[in-house]
């Protein structure tokens, strides 16, 4: 295919159209950035005083826990941003406007591309919000002001790698009920890694997975970067799965924009 | 192949699809002159729908060639895209915005620049009755007018060939026609239609000339009138009140076919009003009292029904 020479402007179209979706339509932006901020309350004030209690470090209780669970919560948020992706672009999928877009002669890419820009932002706002809270709960980050925007730099590559992920799992499916379910398995899989508990005090078998399952590596940098945690190899490897991730999402996404529109 | 010194605006040879083992397309071959309306007549299921997403890029062909605009859908399909127009069977409109930011994404997609996309959607606004509703959600609009709406969306970048995949499929009697009278003033500037519909008196109406689509096969081409001329049965039917008046009648038109049992004489007639007239003049001169006549005229209906040997499904919803 030739190289179209819009593909810029007809994706800032693309995404002032996603913005102005979530512009009349906030309550996704709203559970996207209220669902993490319930479960860091939740976390630190019902299970917080018991967890901290089990970390094991210099510090223990309430506010150690606080610490240790906020770069879990802000990973927790960009999962939930994906579910909010995935049902997005289904949503579109499934009305005539993407099979317009699809004989007009503009960009490809610029469909996915302002879904997938609209989603970062959405997220980033969400990010935004719940990083507040944590502040105000009494998170207080230790390192200085570069690793701070390291760390925004890191969280911005991983939403982009699980929005991209998401934009392809909600394609590759026809419903918007079945897209809501798929991210999903984002959120548990941030349950059997180093965001909420230690993996040293899980099983064996469970804890090789832990350690080498991608949120794990992006959680201990984030933690570095904030807390000033050692971070070891975890930052290389954290973006080697971002970039992985976004590649295998992005590939997918396109094959799947490319297909036939199913036949009806 | 006859192209009559017009260019073709649309020209397909033995265009195939299949799914799986299902055939939807088996061979088919258009050539449309620009500036005409022609109509893909055909029952559900017959690929009047897989027609248009092939021809308008939407989806590739299994088989065939085919191009729109002078460019082939396969190997250029941006040069394709750059000349139409589509308008499908579902509203491809953006709920979620209002008609006029519908209207303006469509103009920035084509590139028209701001202050000329804007124009442009105030005077399509206007000229589909859409003002008044303009800057509220399409969501909440009527079916009626998110079909005008997507018409709309459709004409913004001017396209010089249209696809119009049963534009009035759901529409009220009042919508119908408005869409109409909108695609003969498309034509008048030289815009060429592919229509499809199932409701022949649409393509009766609209187009010059009109294709019947069965299984996925063309099984008749030509125009209106030279359709309905393949099927036999225009007629009109007088009735008698006796026998006697009856055997008048039948000696004054030979030609006729007796109906002894219900009184009734059948008088072969294209149906215009002339035939009528001097059917009556003959009555009268005879002084042939009749009581009851009705004119029954061959209309697409016979042709579908004879050509694809399925009575028309939609005929009672038209």
């Amino acid at each position: 295919m030739t190289a179209w020479p819009h593909v810029l402007s007809d994706s800032a179209t693309m995404l002032r159209r996603n913005l102005r979706h979530m512009q009349r339509y906030p309550s996704m932006t709203l559970m996207n950035a209220g669902l993490p901020v319930v479960l860091l309350l939740l976390f630190v004030y019902v299970f917080g005083g018991t967890l901290g209690a089990g970390l094991g470090g210099v510090s223990v209780g309430r506010q150690a826990y606080v610490a240790y669970v906020v770069p879990g919560i802000l990973l927790m948020t960009v999962a939930v941003g994906a579910t909010g992706t995935a049902i997005s672009i289904a949503m579109d999928l499934t009305e005539g406007i993407v099979a317009r877009f699809r004989t007009m002669a503009i960009s490809r890419a610029s469909v996915l591309t302002g879904h997938v820009v609209g989603s970062v932002i959405q997220t980033a706002l969400a990010l935004a919000v719940v990083m507040v809270v944590a502040l105000l709960i009494g998170f207080r980050p230790t390192t200085g002001p570069l690793a701070w925007v390291t760390a925004a730099a890191l969280l911005a590559l991983t939403t982009l790698a699980v929005t991209w992920l998401s934009v392809a799992l909600g394609m590759s499916t026809r419903s918007v009920e079945t897209a809501s379910n798929l991210p999903m398995f984002l959120v548990l899989l941030l349950f059997l890694g180093s965001g909420f508990v230690p993996t040293e005090t899980m099983p064996d078998g469970l804890r090789w997975f832990a350690e080498n399952q991608p949120f794990t590596p992006i959680i201990e940098t984030l933690r570095g970067l904030l807390l000033g945690t050692p971070i070891g190899d975890s930052g290389v490897i954290a973006v080697a799965w971002c970039a992985a991730i976004s590649l295998v999402g992005f590939l997918w996404a396109r094959k799947l924009y490319e297909r036939d529109p199913a036949h009806r | 192949m006859t192209a009559t010194g017009a260019h073709p605006a649309i020209r397909a040879i033995g265009l195939r699809k299949s799914y799986g083992e299902q055939v939807v397309l088996d061979g088919i071959d258009l050539e449309i002159n620009e500036g005409t309306v022609f109509a893909l007549l055909g029952p559900n299921g017959a690929g009047k729908t897989t027609t248009v997403h092939i021809l308008s890029t939407l989806i590739a062909a299994d088989g065939g060639d085919a191009q729109v605009a002078g460019c082939d859908v396969g190997r250029d399909p941006n040069g394709v895209r750059a000349a139409i127009g589509v308008t499908g069977q579902f509203s491809a409109v953006d709920k979620f915005l209002t008609g006029e930011e519908n209207l303006v994404l469509m103009a920035d997609l084509r590139h028209l620049g701001k202050v000329e996309g804007r124009r442009r959607a105030a005077e399509l606004l206007d000229r589909f009755d859409l003002v008044d509703a303009a800057r509220k959600p399409v969501s909440t609009w009527s079916g009626g007018m998110q079909r005008r709406l997507d018409l709309a969306m459709t004409l913004v970048g001017d396209p010089r060939i249209i696809f119009l995949d049963e534009p009035t499929a759901g529409l009220d009697p009042r919508s119908r026609r408005t869409m109409w009278q909108v695609i003969r003033d498309l034509v008048n500037v030289g815009v060429t239609i592919f229509l499809t519909t199932q409701y022949l008196e649409e393509a009766d109406r609209l187009a010059g000339r009109v294709a019947v689509l069965d299984h996925g096969r063309l099984v008749a081409e030509g125009t209106p009138s030279e359709l309905k001329r393949l099927v036999p049965g225009g007629h009109i039917r007088l009735e008698f009140a006796d026998t006697g008046e009856m055997d008048k009648a039948a000696r004054r038109f030979p030609g006729a076919s007796r109906d002894d049992e219900s009184l009734a004489l059948l008088v072969p007639s294209d149906g215009g009003v002339g035939s009528l007239r001097s059917l009556l003049d003959q009555l009268e001169d005879a002084s042939i009292d009749v009581d009851g006549l009705s004119v029954r005229t061959p209309n697409l209906d016979d042709v579908f029904l004879s050509l694809t040997g399925t009575p028309d499904s939609r005929k009672g919803a038209a």
